[in-house]
């Protein structure tokens, strides 16, 4: 056990250092970064203190070195737009995009797994059908489309809900929620519908499909062939053997809510890191772009070792070690 | 038909006239076609047979888990009397495990892997008895105990991948005895095991169901294993019986032509032969089942009337044959021929 | 045919391989007999999807004859003309059957125009992926070793990343790289680029596996031995056999590859507003949902929401089809 977390671990610093290569690639070599923090008028000479100052005349290994080290520490550098620091930036908009990714994610597991066992047990039945088409639809709708469709409906025609940001914020110290007021709640409600139902959808077509497979095996129909309740074969023992591989893919899925949230909080103006992503894309604000892939790393890698960690309490294969240990017949 | 249609007193199962049929696209394929055989209490009836003659989906129909889209068409299934084919599910389910137990064929893939061998025990011990999670866990530790499993206590709270195949199939005949069935369909049991093992798990459950006083119908394409365990043995033949009797009976003078080749094909201890033979051709595929008598195009006593009639099971000394050679005078065609 | 294969004789001075042809007709009538056929004319809703992804694609291929009018041709866009209602309204024109946008252009005629974006993107995109994928995926499977483990780490870390997000990352890295009027002409492929680099670690995985259980074969050992290049009789055997896979793979990623295009015009970051696709026409839509003016957005996401829905519908057939044991 401790020594499948520690080997986890080590991958997953392999992985982050990884992409904190790419980020500072980028930061490095696309555009010149002193031009893009300076203005036209700035001498040769100022320049030049610049880049000592900036460290960039040191060797390439140096310099990434110092980036890795400045990142773990959460300094960023500066955006070329706005010259704030990013990591600030990034603090005031992390609150928007998790609270929204969050309350997606519970909503597709909480109606996603249930559609996907029901589909999957009633397989020829009026209602499985009639899930699966709009699960079909689900998929193929864009995000951005689903976002659209929603302001139409509830934001212009019937007016029930805001169109845009997410209405009025508490701060509970450096956070801000807005799950805490009716304003917030409101503007909470169509972007995260709109972030949900493709992760819904993909979930629960997994779920069926997995449970179809797993309701093959040998084991289920062993199970059946005791005598057990429909209800024990199908939610106990299908269930659960379902849930594993469900486990690792959904994980994998809700990491890329939070990159999906892009989109949503850019239909919706929802003021999270998603939209000062894709700002900073249109600007080539390069810090800001680096920053935000690491800390899309960081949660990726985060989500495996849970993933990982809850593999661990499902599946009694990794758990216990060696087998067979039991002799002969 | 020589067996009577409603099922005899004693037997604990009467299989009749079942037909099982798989639609498809290219018609309706017919799996098992038209037969019958009864059990009877504590006896061990082999059925035996290529892969595709039957045997299995028989076996499957018996508890009423058939794999859709195949389906029973006609027949009827009785068991101690009652009719269990046409039962609701929950009704069928209940008989499930606590009169007909049941054994598959891989004990790698039959047993879920993410429970302990005591919750699947006592899960199916709670099923059909009366019992509390104590004394439900002692019941399932006797079992583990009566099945030979070594120091049951410690091992009751494992994982079925901690077992061996043998052990692990020793655990699925504990699961298929938890409630003390009467019958126990077992599906190719050995099939998946080491040799060495086969023997041991044949003669443990011969030994069981022997104390227990339950009938198995052991379902197993092994000639050997039919020997060494079964009472009386059914030869199947593209979904019919070919021929039904006392095992050492059709072991020692098989009847129908296909069972002689089949037995031609063992060695026999205390028998020399010269040389094993075999059958030529293999068994039609389901689309493919001949007019007349299924086996004809192998069989070389065939005649014109094979090619044409169906021949039904005829009573031989203590066996049925279904075969035209014995239509009438009841003569033993195999045995003149081998007299040659 | 035969006349195409004469032209082809004399443009190229060789001669056709009429073998190929007779191979390809064969092919063609054991397609009619086969499972996928019968399947395909069981299925109503897979007939329907068909045709309309059919008639996306032919109006789209035809766009300068079947669109009532050209919406870049400055000289017949008359801004008089700008935010009529569809012609079934009270203020509509029969001249522009679903309206016109702020510019005065009909929007049929846009999206006809706009979907040939989208579907040239995503299709160029697909056979991007398709050949970067099959080809690592053979050289992963049939070399092994170190170039393997490195294709297969790189598809792993890549896999769990999500398309758009690298796709953007890709574009974002275009811009920086590229003075900012090389990339509105480049623009289209740096899109093509994006969206098929995030989409090649599926067919390399297939093809992958199905080569290792090739080269594997005696008969591939057996070429080895005596000396025959093995990667010309995998290929031979390989590639009969992925196709089916891969073509499944194709569909749906087609699917996906025009969502990703729309989704990426949307954002702003795709194909130059000049030239506008689906998803450009939805985000120029997007500002006039607000004053009434519905049919500049709805009409062009219609289309998009009807055409991968349709081209997901022939995926998921086509995965079916081929793969029984979900039948």
């Amino acid at each position: 056990m401790f020594a499948f977390i520690i080997r986890r671990l080590l991958q997953s610093v392999l992985v982050m250092l990884t992409v904190a290569l790419i980020a500072f690639a980028l930061f490095r070599f696309v555009g010149d970064p002193i031009n893009n923090l300076v203005g036209q008028d700035t001498t040769l000479q100022d320049r030049q203190k610049l880049r000592e100052t900036l460290g960039l005349n040191d060797s390439v290994v140096v310099q990434y070195w110092r980036y890795v080290v400045n990142t773990a520490k959460g300094d960023f550098g500066y955006s070329y737009m706005h010259r704030r620091p990013v990591k600030t930036m990034l603090l005031e908009r992390m609150p928007a995009t998790l609270e929204l990714s969050i309350i997606s994610i519970l909503l597709a597991l909480f109606i996603g797994v249930p559609m996907g066992v029901y589909t999957s047990l009633r397989r020829d039945g009026f209602l499985a059908k009639i899930f699966m088409s709009i699960s079909l639809i689900g998929i193929s709708l864009p995000t951005f489309l689903i976002g659209i469709m929603l302001i139409l409906l509830f934001g212009v025609i019937l007016r029930w809900l805001p169109t845009f940001g997410r209405g009025e914020v508490v701060a509970l110290g450096t956070w801000t929620t807005g799950l805490l007021t009716v304003s917030g709640l409101k503007a909470l409600i169509m972007p995260a519908i709109t972030l949900a139902l493709f992760q819904m959808t993909l979930i629960m077509r997994l779920v069926r499909s997995e449970m179809l497979e797993v309701l093959r095996t040998d084991y289920i129909k062993f199970a059946r062939a005791r005598g057990l309740s429909n209800r024990a074969v199908n939610f106990g023992h299908a269930l659960k053997n379902t849930l594993v591989p469900v486990i690792t893919i959904t994980g994998l899925q809700l990491g890329s809510v939070i990159a999906f949230a892009i989109i949503t909080e850019s239909v919706f103006q929802w003021p999270g890191m998603g939209r000062m992503f894709i700002e900073a894309v249109a600007d080539v604000d390069i810090p800001v772009m680096a920053a935000y892939l690491c800390l899309i790393a960081l949660f990726f890698v985060v989500i495996n070792l849970i993933v990982d960690l809850l593999y661990y309490a499902v599946d009694p294969r990794l758990r216990v070690d060696g087998g067979g240990s039991g002799g002969h017949g | 038909m020589a067996m009577s249609a409603s099922s005899s007193d004693q037997a604990l199962l009467s299989v009749r006239n079942l037909r099982i049929e798989f639609p498809t696209r290219h018609g309706t394929l017919v799996a098992v076609d038209d037969i019958s055989f009864d059990i009877l209490p504590g006896e061990i009836l082999g059925v035996v047979g290529e892969s595709g003659a039957g045997k299995s989906l028989t076996g499957a129909a018996i508890i009423g888990l058939l794999e859709p889209p195949g389906r029973i068409a006609r027949g009827e299934i009785f068991l101690e009397g009652r009719r269990i084919d046409k039962l609701p599910y929950e009704q069928l389910r209940r008989i499930r495990g606590r009169q007909i137990g049941a054994i598959f064929q891989d004990p790698l893939t039959s047993l879920n892997p993410l429970y302990s061998i005591n919750r699947q025990l006592v899960e199916t011990i709670q099923t059909h008895l009366p019992l509390n999670d104590r004394e439900a866990r002692a019941r399932a530790l006797a079992l583990l105990d009566e099945v030979g499993i070594p120091s049951a206590a410690e091992r009751i709270d494992h994982y079925p991948h901690q077992f061996s195949g043998g052990m692990r199939q020793r655990v699925v005949i504990a699961l298929a005895l938890c409630a003390e069935p009467r019958l126990i369909i077992a599906d190719e049991p050995t099939t998946a095991l080491d040799v060495s093992i086969q023997a041991q798990i044949i003669s443990l459950l011969k030994g069981l169901c022997h104390e227990h006083g339950t009938a198995v119908m052991l379902v197993t394409h092994d000639m050997g294993v039919i020997a060494e365990a079964a009472d009386r043995v059914a030869v199947m033949y593209s979904g019919r019986i070919a021929e039904i009797g006392p095992v050492q009976e059709v072991i020692r003078t098989a009847k129908h032509p296909y069972t002689h080749g089949l037995m031609g094909s063992i060695p026999l201890i205390g028998h020399h032969v010269d040389k094993l033979t075999q059958i030529d051709g293999a068994m039609p595929r389901l689309q493919e089942i001949p007019a007349g008598c299924p086996f004809n195009p192998r069989c070389e006593q065939a005649t014109d009337r094979c090619r044409v009639e169906r021949p039904n099971l005829q009573t031989a000394q203590k066996s049925q044959v279904a075969c035209h050679l014995f239509d009438e005078t009841g003569r033993t065609g195999v045995e003149a021929r081998a007299g040659e | 045919m035969a006349v195409e294969a004469a032209a082809m004789a004399e443009r190229g001075g060789e001669v056709p391989d009429l073998s190929l042809w007779r191979r390809t007709i064969d092919l063609l009538q054991r397609a009619r007999d086969s499972d996928i056929w019968y399947s395909f004319k069981r299925s109503p809703i897979t007939i329907v999807a068909a045709a309309v992804t059919a008639v996306i694609i032919l109006s789209a291929l035809f766009a300068s004859w079947v669109a009532p009018h050209n919406p870049f041709d400055l000289a017949t866009i008359d801004l008089m003309n700008a935010s009529i209602p569809p012609a079934w309204m009270a203020d509509g024109d029969t001249r522009f059957l679903l309206g016109t946008d702020d510019q005065g252009r009909g929007i049929l005629s846009t999206i006809i125009f706009g979907a040939r974006i989208s579907l040239g993107v995503g299709f160029a995109s697909v056979v991007f992926a398709l050949i970067v994928g099959v080809g690592l995926g053979l050289i992963s499977g049939y070399v092994g070793g170190t170039v393997d483990a490195v294709i297969m780490r790189i598809a792993d870390i890549q896999l769990s990343f999500p398309a758009i997000l690298l796709a953007l990352l890709v574009d974002g890295v275009a811009r920086g790289l590229l003075p900012r009027e090389t990339h509105d002409e480049l623009a289209i492929y740096v899109l093509v680029f994006s969206i098929g680099i995030s989409g090649w670690v599926q067919y390399a995985r297939t093809v992958r596996g199905s080569t290792l259980v090739e080269k594997n074969k005696e008969y591939v050992q057996a070429a080895r031995v005596i000396g025959r290049p093995a990667i010309l009789i995998i290929l031979r055997h390989v590639l009969p056999n992925v196709m089916g896979p891969v073509m499944v793979i194709a569909t749906i990623h087609l699917a996906l590859a025009i969502i990703t295009e729309a989704t990426l015009s949307f954002l702003g970051v795709g194909v130059s507003p000049t030239e506008p696709s689906l998803g450009t026409l939805i985000n120029v839509g997007q500002d006039y949902l607000f004053s009434g003016e519905w049919w500049i957005a709805l009409f062009p996401g219609a289309v998009l929401a009807i055409l991968v829905l349709a081209v997901n519908l022939l995926g998921d057939w086509l995965r079916d089809a081929l793969n029984p044991k979900l039948r």
